[in-house]
């Protein structure tokens, strides 16, 4: 733990307060992407400031993981209408370790200039120091995506993108790794993005919920709730809501 | 009671048919049942090995053919590999290469002897030609699959996380296709030991063909025989060697991880 606080302070930036920047990080304008004749993002328009914490809802679909690959840059549909900064980083569905290197060289793929040390105190932020050296193959669901976090944190983005990350992990594990990513991007600021189809999780998590429906974003909710959030009447009545955007009633 | 249990032991073991076996032939040799010119006594066969061994043929025997098998081996694994790469890494390479390799692979290669002893002759060059040919089609055919069959989620993750080119084929494409690489160098190692044995019956003046095409002459059944176990040992060896190869380059591998734990 003392680790994790001393990798915050090693970075100025990371205790700086959170203010409403001029220039959004994420700005979508009338984006479309179409696959043949399907179009599956339809005039999109997404802004996402500095700093805050989005989730994006949607069945499957409904264009979110397209969504996301654009804002990831990894479309390679033109982009003219899409700004995102040239500081990203994704944590995938599935870990994407490279089984051949350890949880380490993993962790600095990519950044020639960083080492050992760094690859380090990254991983002691998310609490994995122990399995520095061991092969991606040897490590648990959680651990694995606590690998991904590391490697993608270490590149200090400006926008973070987590696609479905949790999906995969059991209900304990998720819970614990909601805390963690809270934690962490609470230490450095990026503009975050998760996708999910978790509602509860969305509504734990997130500064705003956005709802994708058809490649549109059908709801939009600002959960102005102080983290961390009971299951009290506001979060439910939240949560009803997103439901009902996504077709759901209970 | 020691002495019951291990007898036992004998009786439920793999071995014990192929042990009885050996009696049988041991014996129906000495009662005259099978003469020497049929085929030789294990015991003779043993005694011509120790024989063999002692007066040198056999040791400088097999150093000529290990290096017409290892000259045989890294020319055809060179090119091997060098045309996977051509082909794996680029469309354009594939167009070119991977046609006329399926088409090439499609000729059994053992049947080019005659064609090979008309072009270079019969000293060592068909021999090592053939050698080289078995090794090159499993190496280019794995390495070329295990290429293509690398994950592209890694290779698209990799990428996000700023590898160029360069280093996406060094640190992804390759680590990735080693598996089937290495399965690719299994199987060109047994061609290679095939094509040995084909080679070697080409007018070989040294080598354990050579051994082999001697002792036909004078029907010598025994040194036959030790020398398609010599032969066959080589196999094992090989074998052998590509496992130690395999748990060294692949020690990431889930399976052989837990196995070491």
């Amino acid at each position: 733990m003392t680790l994790a606080l001393d990798f915050a302070g090693s970075f100025p930036h990371s205790r700086r307060p959170v203010s409403p920047a001029p220039t959004p990080a994420v700005r979508l304008r009338g984006f479309s992407r179409r696959f043949g004749s399907t179009e599956v993002l339809r005039s999109l328009d997404l802004d996402i400031a500095p700093g805050e914490f989005v989730a994006l809802l949607g069945r499957s679909g409904s264009g979110k993981t397209t969504l996301l690959r654009t804002l990831a840059g990894l479309d390679s549909a033109p982009i003219d209408q899409v700004s995102i900064p040239a500081g990203r980083a994704v944590v995938f569905q599935e870990p994407r370790l490279l089984p051949w290197k350890t949880v380490w060289r993993n962790v600095v793929i990519g950044l020639p200039s960083a080492g050992r040390a760094e690859a380090e105190a990254a991983l002691a932020e998310v609490e994995l120091s122990h399995r520095a050296t061991a092969w991606p193959g040897t490590l648990s669901g959680g651990e694995a995506q606590r690998a991904a976090l590391a490697r993608a944190l270490l590149r200090r983005p400006q926008l973070l993108l987590l696609d479905e990350p949790f999906g995969a992990l059991d209900a304990l594990t998720r819970l614990k790794m909601h805390d963690l990513v809270l934690s962490l991007w609470r230490h450095h600021r990026p503009a975050l993005l998760l996708v999910t189809h978790d509602v509860d999780e969305a509504v734990a998590l997130a500064d705003r919920v956005l709802v994708l429906d058809e490649g549109r974003i059908a709801r939009e909710e600002i959960i102005d709730l102080p983290r961390p959030r009971p299951r009290g009447t506001a979060f439910q009545a939240v949560r009803r809501r997103l439901l009902t955007a996504l077709g759901v009633s209970e | 009671m020691k002495i019951f249990y291990k007898f036992n032991s004998l009786l439920n073991s793999r071995a014990l048919l192929p042990l009885l076996l050996l009696l049988a032939w041991e014996a129906a040799a000495r009662a005259g049942f099978i003469p020497p010119r049929i085929m030789a006594a294990p015991s003779a066969v043993f005694g011509t090995f120790l024989t063999l061994l002692k007066n040198g043929e056999l040791v400088a025997a097999l150093l000529a053919s290990l290096t017409r098998v290892a000259i045989g081996l890294s020319l055809g694994v060179s090119v091997g590999t060098a045309l996977a790469l051509l082909a794996g890494l680029s469309r354009r390479g594939e167009t070119m290469v991977d046609p006329l390799m399926h088409i090439l692979r499609t000729l059994p290669f053992l049947g080019l002897v005659p064609l090979f002893i008309v072009w270079f002759g019969i000293g060592e060059a068909p021999k090592i030609g053939l050698i080289a040919l078995g090794a090159a089609f499993p190496t280019y055919l794995n390495l070329f699959s295990g290429i293509r069959g690398v994950d592209l989620k890694l290779i698209e993750a990799a990428r996000s996380f700023g590898l160029s080119r360069g280093g996406l084929i060094a640190q992804v494409i390759l680590p990735g296709a080693a598996p089937a690489f290495l399965t690719g160098l299994r199987h060109a190692l047994a061609y290679c030991l095939l094509s040995l044995v084909v080679a070697e019956q080409i007018n070989a003046s040294s080598g354990l063909g050579a051994l082999i095409n001697t002792a036909r002459d004078f029907m010598q059944t025994d040194v036959i025989v030790v020398c398609l176990l010599v032969y066959a040992g080589l196999g094992l060896v090989s074998d052998f060697l590509v496992r130690r190869l395999e748990a060294s380059v692949l020690a990431w591998r889930p399976s052989l991880v837990e196995r070491a734990a």
